[in-house]
């Protein structure tokens, strides 16, 4: 019966999600509560949903898509936090483990990865995203379920406004564009600034918008906007339309997949001012891609690699030894978000879901490698940014500024 | 070009007794829903997996229509749906403060959201009869690009409009939606497409589909039915944006791109051309795939590296199963036919046509 | 002035890649009416193999002109024997099948190449990009007043050999016996099978063909913007599809002619219009085309037989 093939697999399929909805215990009826029938502690110490002896953490990442390259830089910094704190002992005595879903780069699907983490995987705490649509989506569950979660490094305003259990460990964007509005104004004394900003992106675009009104606040003069998307490699057109306005420097709030082959074909056609932009211009990958032309540009970030702290050093060898590259900013913010994390399971009276959302609340001057972390009654770090200069091949400190 | 087998004939008569053929399958469907409303009530990980199967049924189930029916090539389906989903989304956003003073506050809600509803179907049925206008012209894959074309055209509208949240997305869309609300219009398009295929209209379409020429000598319309479907199928697929909109916390243009598009041509294609069951076995299958392969993996514990790199694995090995499935049965699940027609023998089977 | 003297440099550089992918989609849509979505991909991995080349000659030896040779020699095999094994296994069982099952393969075979690329799992390279190494020194040859206009070495090298491929191509299809065949084919395979042509040999050579030039034309690619990622060959890959649909899918001289318009299309856009509306104005300019001349600029639209 060739015909019976395509029922079976069908069936298969039905008989895989049916198994899904049996290893999830009945809730006890009221929805929504699902933190609460977590965090009863069955023994002191509290307990793990998913086996006596472990903790289970859930994390949601673009691990495939337009935005891989950063969600797998995250998942690296977050594993590597994971492991050094099991070789330390683990957490209230308990080994800690995670659960790592990929979102494909759509929101829809971190929303689904979000939920099967809190209902079916019963984590106690959940680790974000980069892009902020997608972190957006899962703090939208997060919050209903009453699971805590921490986004590494979505910069925009309104993730954590979706509520108290949404926290992040990096500075928001309105803050990382004024930074730059005002080094640029200030210390570089830049009258006429263009901007080019991925389309593709929010954060690139509340970055550009910040910057702009900053800016010109402070009296420079913003020449044009031109934009990209995320993925193109040809900048040329708009390279060469900035290029008429003949301005002091040009703006680039994107990431450094584009960054590196912006600068390089903005040397092509000319232009010849510095380039700045923001902390998603940090990794190795920079001077790769973009060579001798990204040399002498800006850009905000939140920590210098040149940070003599032993602390910072180690981070960056260790990571160096497990991933065979120098860790970029959004490693060292999923590094940091899941110490931070640690930390406060470990200062938690116990694993229910407003306990350790308590424990994280209370987060203060914690030392990230990406900073010194302190969390506000908004839920958002508070920290101060460096502007770095790109030199051959490394970054040079240059300033630091303070919120 | 190529020519397929000799069709089965679309049947005529229906499983169901033709006294009760009208408002039976309703008065089926709503008990049953709600009694599903209520199993589901409790786990929302299963509410929200079978919201987005629901959806990708509609979508496959409409495609179906233009795709299979009519045969004409679209892949820009998931622009009718963005367009469904964000004319509904901002509509029930700007309504969110509003009740209907005469209903209770959940009822209200309910009212407004299919309101929301309606409107965003027929913004997208429009934009249906604007694509499906150039068929008079095009054929083939000429008009596949023309499809592919205003799909890519809406993602950029709403990239660009601060009112639709530009690349952040749109998000605080109250989420009305519900199994009950999404299963309730799976099985109206359901219907629908039944009744297409059963009725005369219906073997027009198939006409059109393996012969144009012959059924415009034949004295069919062409053009009013080619139209017509293309409207039909993009006013569920805006149904479907606007269900889907109300149950994701947030819509945004990165997921109603060409690849989403493509999604529900695989799944009416695996489904077989012409099949509405086909397409929702299809679309079932390949909502649940992925979890399915999350949920093995998942049994392969949570230590070490490939446990933690393995849900990255799902995209590739899904790209292949759709190669090998497609070798296994070139003319999808059920071909051209039916989910009755395929099954067992117990099941009386029914006239099977020319073959 | 010399601002529109640049923009149209830039254009018609975009548009010489659209057309170096553009010709092979449009050969393999010839003799098999299919659309290879994963044509894109295949580019793909064709610059990969390129960039491994690359690597393993190390400074020295990649920039000199057998390197250069050895570069796109390895790659252009490499993508030949993967089209010839996509063919094989993915197409030529679903020859006689309705045309929508071997482009749901197409689409099966451009995720499992794409989203493979992107694990970082053995020899894959995993998502984040890299840049291409310069295998050709970047020469300015002509530049007017104070950098106002610059053309580059590979700018003119690519125009080229655009123009020598489309020339090469023409001569081929039209003059040699393998050309004839390969109308042959186009036109009834079945009926080109009784007249004694190998089908499936000459169907397999198309498609080794389409796909050297696949990866010829993504190597260029790289060259010319240096970064090299699992997702390049989505978009690019779409906008040649649209390019060979502009031009008259099916039709060689079209499909350079309709990428070069779509090139500039885009580039004029983005230098004079607004740069967020750029995908759209190419996408609604190919209605527009399709809506005036529904096969394309070349292309004619086949009266039907009753």
């Amino acid at each position: 019966m060739r015909r019976l093939a395509p029922m079976l697999l069908a069936a298969l399929a039905f008989l895989a999600a049916a198994c899904e909805k049996k290893t999830q215990p009945a809730p006890s009826g009221e929805g929504g509560t699902q933190a609460t029938q977590q965090g009863k502690p069955a023994t002191p110490g509290g307990e793990a949903p998913a086996g006596a002896d472990v903790i289970l953490l859930g994390q949601v990442g673009a691990l495939t898509g337009g935005q891989a390259t950063f969600g797998i830089s995250t998942r690296n910094g977050i594993e590597m936090a994971i492991k050094e704190a099991n070789a330390a002992g683990g957490v209230k005595g308990k080994k800690l483990a995670i659960r790592v879903y990929d979102n494909q780069s759509k929101p829809e699907e971190a929303a689904q990865a979000t939920t099967r983490l809190i209902t079916q995987d019963k984590v106690v705490l959940i680790l974000g995203d980069v892009a902020s649509s997608n972190s957006l989506a899962m703090a939208e569950k997060a919050q209903a379920a009453g699971v805590p979660m921490i986004t590494p490094s979505s910069t925009n305003t309104t993730v954590t406004q979706k509520g108290d259990y949404i926290f992040r460990v990096c500075f928001i964007d309105p803050f990382q564009g004024y930074v730059m509005a005002k080094f640029a104004r200030e210390d570089l004394k830049l009258n006429k600034v263009a901007v080019l900003q991925d389309n593709k992106s929010a954060y690139s675009i509340d970055l550009s918008d910040v910057f702009t009104r900053k800016f010109t606040e402070m009296g420079g003069k913003v020449t044009t906007t031109e934009s990209y998307s995320q993925g193109d490699t040809d900048y040329r057109a708009q390279l060469t339309a900035i290029r008429k306005t003949q301005p002091d420097g040009i703006y680039v709030p994107g990431y450094y997949s584009e960054v590196g082959v912006i600068a390089r074909q903005a040397r092509e056609v000319g232009l010849k001012v510095p380039l700045m932009g923001g902390d998603g211009w940090d990794s190795e990958k920079l001077f790769e891609l973009g060579g001798s032309a990204i040399q002498g540009s800006y850009f905000s970030n939140h920590y210098s690699p040149d940070n003599p702290d032993p602390r910072v050093q180690k981070f960056i060898a260790d990571y160096k030894a497990a991933y065979g590259s120098v860790p970029d900013a959004l490693a060292a913010l999923g590094y940091d978000a899941a110490r931070v994390a640690l930390a406060a399971l470990e200062r938690a009276k116990d694993l229910s879901g407003p306990s350790v959302r308590d424990a994280i609340a209370q987060t203060k001057d914690f030392p990230g490698v990406a900073g010194t972390i302190t969390l506000d009654d908004k839920r958002n770090a508070v920290k101060s940014a460096v502007v770095l200069k790109v030199g051959d091949g490394k970054t040079e400190y240059v300033t630091t500024v303070n919120p | 070009m190529m020519e397929t087998p000799a069709l089965p004939v679309p049947e005529a008569r229906s499983p169901i007794p033709a006294s009760l053929r009208g408002i039976f399958p309703v008065l089926v469907a709503l008990p049953v829903l709600a009694l599903f409303q209520w199993l589901l009530s409790e786990s929302p990980f299963a509410v929200y997996l079978l919201s987005v199967m629901g959806v990708n049924i509609i979508l496959a189930v409409s495609l179906n229509i233009v795709n299979g029916m009519t045969g004409q090539f679209s892949i820009g389906h998931a622009g009718f749906m963005a367009v469904g989903a964000y004319i509904s989304g901002v509509l029930s956003l700007n309504l969110k403060e509003v009740a209907l003073s005469f209903l209770p506050v959940a009822a209200s809600d309910q009212v407004l959201f299919t309101v929301a509803l309606l409107v965003g179907g027929l913004a997208a049925a429009a934009c249906g009869f604007l694509v499906g206008l150039p068929s008079l012209r095009l054929r083939g894959d000429y008009l596949a690009i023309v499809t592919l074309g205003f799909g890519e055209i809406i993602r950029v509208v709403v990239q660009n409009t601060d009112a639709f949240g530009r690349a952040l997305g749109l998000s605080g869309i109250p989420q009305y939606s519900s199994p009950y609300m999404v299963y309730f219009w799976v099985f109206l398009v359901v219907l629908v497409a039944r009744r297409i295929a059963g009725s005369s209209h219906g073997r027009s379409l198939w006409a059109i589909r393996e012969d144009e020429v012959a059924a415009e000598a034949m004295g069919v319309d062409t053009t009013g039915y080619k139209v017509r479907s293309f409207v039909i199928s993009s006013f569920f697929a805006g149904i479907a944006g606007g269900l889907f909109a109300h149950f994701v916390p947030i819509i945004n243009p990165g997921s109603f791109t060409f690849v989403k598009s493509m999604e529900i041509v695989v799944m009416v294609v695996l489904g077989g051309l012409g099949s509405t069951t086909g397409a929702i076995v299809a679309a079932i299958f390949l909502t649940l795939l992925p979890e399915g392969l999350r949920s093995l993996f998942n049994a392969l514990g949570t230590e070490g590296t490939l446990a933690q790199k393995v849900d990255q694995i799902r995209m590739p090995i899904y790209g292949l199963m759709l190669v090998a499935l497609m070798l296994s049965r070139p003319q999808g699940l059920f071909g051209m036919r039916e989910i009755w027609d395929v099954l067992p023998r117990w099941i009386p089977r029914r006239r099977r046509g020319l073959s | 002035m010399a601002q529109l003297l640049q923009h149209l440099i830039n254009g018609l550089a975009a548009g010489t890649i659209y057309a170096l992918v553009a010709l092979g989609y449009t050969m393999v849509y010839g003799v098999l009416k299919l659309i290879n979505f994963a044509h894109g991909d295949v580019m793909m991995v064709g610059v990969y193999m390129g960039y491994a080349t690359a690597f393993v000659l190390g400074r020295e030896a990649r920039s000199s002109l057998l390197g250069v040779a050895l570069i796109f020699a390895v790659a252009m095999l490499g993508c030949a024997l993967l089209g010839f094994l996509i063919e094989r296994f993915a197409y030529r069982p679903l020859r006689e099948k309705p045309r929508l099952t071997a482009l749901i393969t197409a689409i099966g075979i451009s995720f499992a190449l794409s989203y493979g690329f992107q694990l970082d799992i053995g020899f894959l390279p995993g998502a984040s990009p890299r840049a291409f190494p310069e295998v050709i020194e970047p020469t300015e040859w002509l530049i007017i007043g104070d950098r106002d206009v610059v053309v580059w070495n590979w700018q003119v090298i690519s125009f080229l050999i655009a123009v020598a491929l489309m020339v090469g191509l023409q001569y081929l299809v039209f003059r040699t016996r393998f050309g004839r065949a390969m109308r042959a084919v186009s036109w009834d395979h079945r009926v080109a099978a009784l007249m004694g042509i190998p089908t499936d040999r000459v169907i397999a050579l198309t498609f080794m063909l389409g796909s050297a030039l696949a990866a010829g034309a993504g190597l260029l690619y790289a060259i010319k913007d240096t970064s090299v990622s699992p997702l390049m060959g989505l978009y690019v890959g779409l906008k040649a599809f649209v390019a060979a649909v502009i031009g008259g899918i099916g039709h060689v001289p079209g499909a350079v002619v309709g990428a070069l318009v779509l090139g500039l299309v885009e580039e004029f856009v983005v230098g004079y219009a607004a740069s967020t509306w750029r995908d759209a104005v190419a996408f609604g300019f190919l209605i527009l085309v399709l809506l005036v001349k529904p096969g394309g600029l070349f292309g004619r639209v086949a009266a039907e037989k009753v």
